[in-house]
């Protein structure tokens, strides 16, 4: 029970993360290879907190969720006017950089990491629950709102976008906080619900895992995001004997979803009462589309 | 004075490995504007086919060199026929692009570590041992083997691309697709090629770094390196990703030489320059306005 329980807390961490690069590369078409740099700020500044200063969960979450806010924001006035390629190698730079940081600072044990950060015991461990619950609600309203269809249209078309009268800029620098402050919260979470943290862990690798998280649920899918995070944190445990093939089959699953079907798994839908009628109306016209051709296609 | 020559040479030596790394990865971009982030994991595969050309076929240095280049290419090439090509006839947005060549480095990379396994290979030492003195300074056997080797393929690859049929079609798509292929340059032709030669050089790249140092499978994340070259250099202009290359070399070495704590750091001074470079001229030193690279 314990087990499945700390596959669930883990989930829910993942999602918390995952929601926001849903938000940035899912919906507004940003790829970041940094973001573990957010969760590493999120999850030092929980474990100094909780660790050295003695503070309560709730304020050292908050306070992780700020300060990955506040450098992203100074990262975005950096690079997002930057274009394609020179973001994604930026956020690989600025990840790569904040990994270095912690790893040379002495205050928190350099590159060793830190061990036993208060944990969430007893009724604590309801925190990483509550707190995805409250991030699915923000993504969802946040994708819902004029805010979010701005997002879609500078993901399809920048240029119209701008010629539609969106603010680019702006829209990008919503996408890019929002993400942040989500992947800092889900660090802190990590920190609070392990009890050990190292630079190490905040690599690349964890960057691009979240994100494939994100492919395989669907670009532009907050609840295929969802289901992605309980899928492929839980996945792994039941095939631990395979742990070693684990990122082999990422890798491959992520090249044949972009060849053959890169909407992913729920891409572009939603699990919602009518986001389910329409994609069986979309199955239903395909089928007869196909039907149609079969059968009258020499006549077209 | 000799410190200051020391790392200089260090400098050029270590450089000139980074623009290996850096102008097939430009040369990509160059024809299909899109960063190949999987060039790493070709060079890691070099490395690996150069230590097993020399281990296990007892390859003398040249044989591995020749036995590397040509696995790297092949693997490179494949690469783009396999997971590119796809999206290229689908005309993919730039987004998907990225997303494969993240899932083509993580497949390669974690196929080596579940097969190979992560410990790190030392190359046997075929250069000898000990130092050349040159003048007043000493240069490492390996150090030097790198800076000329690289020289030399650079070289070779400058006079192919300005002298060669072959190498002006490949200027010409990169100046126009569109217009290149109505005057019988075919693309396909020209995308396979520059996988094939950025490939080559990626598989050379890594045995010599491969030789500096040790072989691991985690031994592509130094092209973040080469990345950031490019970016210095201006993305997309071969002689802007080798002067990128050869700076960055030397800014790395001058700085774990006179900075105290410098060697610590030195990974942070370069991201330091890369955040300086995209701020004042994001487009490089060489690059073509960015405006146009959407």
């Amino acid at each position: 029970m314990e087990y499945i329980l700390g596959i669930l807390e883990l989930s829910a961490i993942n999602l918390v993360a995952v929601l926001g690069l849903s938000i940035l590369t899912g919906f507004t078409g940003l790829f970041s290879f940094g973001h573990a740099g957010f969760m590493a700020i999120g999850a030092y500044i929980a474990a100094i907190m909780t660790k050295f200063w003695g503070l309560p969960f709730w304020l050292a979450i908050l306070a992780a969720g700020l300060a990955a806010g506040l450098v992203s924001v100074l990262l975005g006035r950096l690079t997002l006017k930057l274009k394609g390629d020179y973001f994604c190698i930026a956020t690989m730079g600025f990840g790569e950089a904040i990994r270095l940081v912690f790893s040379n600072w002495a205050y928190v044990n350099g590159a060793r990491g830190m061990d036993r950060i208060p944990q969430f015991r007893g009724l604590d461990l309801a925190i990483p629950f509550v707190v995805a619950l409250l991030a699915v609600v923000v993504a969802w309203n946040l994708v819902n709102s004029r805010q979010g269809r701005n997002l879609v249209a500078v993901r399809e078309e920048e240029l119209a976008a701008q010629m539609a009268g969106i603010d680019v800029m702006r829209s990008k620098m919503v996408a890019l906080v929002v993400s942040a402050v989500l992947a800092g919260i889900a660090g802190a979470l990590m920190a609070n619900f392990i009890g050990f943290i190292a630079p190490k862990s905040f690599n690349m690798t964890k960057s691009t895992e979240l994100t494939i998280i994100v492919i395989f649920g669907g670009l532009g899918s907050i609840s295929g995001s969802v289901v992605g995070a309980f899928l492929l944190t839980a996945l792994p445990e039941i095939f631990r004997a395979f742990s070693d093939w684990r990122l082999v089959f990422y890798g491959l699953a992520v090249i044949v979803i972009m060849v053959g079907r890169p909407q992913g798994l729920l891409g572009g839908s939603e699990l919602t009462p009518s986001g389910i009628r329409k994609m069986m109306a979309a199955r239903r016209a395909r089928i007869e589309f196909a039907k149609a051709k079969s059968s009258g296609g020499g006549a077209a | 004075m000799n410190l200051f020559l020391q790392q200089l040479v260090n400098g050029l030596s270590i450089g000139s490995i980074y623009a290996l790394m850096a102008v097939g990865y430009s040369l990509v971009y160059s024809i299909m504007n899109f960063s190949n982030f999987a060039h790493g994991s070709v060079i890691m595969l070099g490395a690996y086919f150069g230590y097993y050309a020399m281990t296990i076929l007892g390859l003398p240095f040249a044989g591995a060199a020749v036995a590397a280049a040509l696995g790297s290419g092949l693997v490179a090439v494949a690469l783009e026929r396999l997971a590119y090509k796809p999206l290229r006839d689908r005309r993919a947005p730039f987004l998907y692009f990225i997303i494969t060549a993240m899932g083509a480095s993580m497949f390669i990379d974690n196929s080596v570590i579940a097969t190979i396994g992560p410990t790190p290979k030392m190359y046997p030492e075929i250069f000898g041992q000990g130092p050349i003195a040159l003048g007043q300074i000493n240069v490492g056997r390996i150090d030097l083997a790198m800076l000329v080797i690289s020289a030399a393929s650079l070289a070779a690859l400058i006079l192919f691309i300005d002298y060669t049929r072959v190498g002006k079609a490949i200027q010409a798509t990169a100046y126009n697709m569109k217009a290149s292929a109505l005057m019988g340059i075919s693309p396909n032709f020209v995308v396979i090629l520059v996988f094939a030669i950025g490939g080559a050089l990626a598989g050379i790249a890594g045995i010599l770094y491969g030789m500096k140092y040790q072989v691991f499978p985690q031994i592509g994340a130094i092209t973040i390196k080469s990345f950031i070259a490019a970016v210095f250099g201006g993305l997309g202009s071969l002689p802007g990703a080798l002067l990128g290359a050869l700076l960055l070399g030397l800014l790395e070495t001058f700085v774990s030489g006179y900075i105290p704590n410098g060697t610590q750091y030195r990974d942070l001074w370069v991201y330091l320059l890369l955040i300086i470079v995209l701020i004042v001229r994001p487009a490089g030193i060489m690059g073509k306005s960015s405006e146009d690279k959407a």
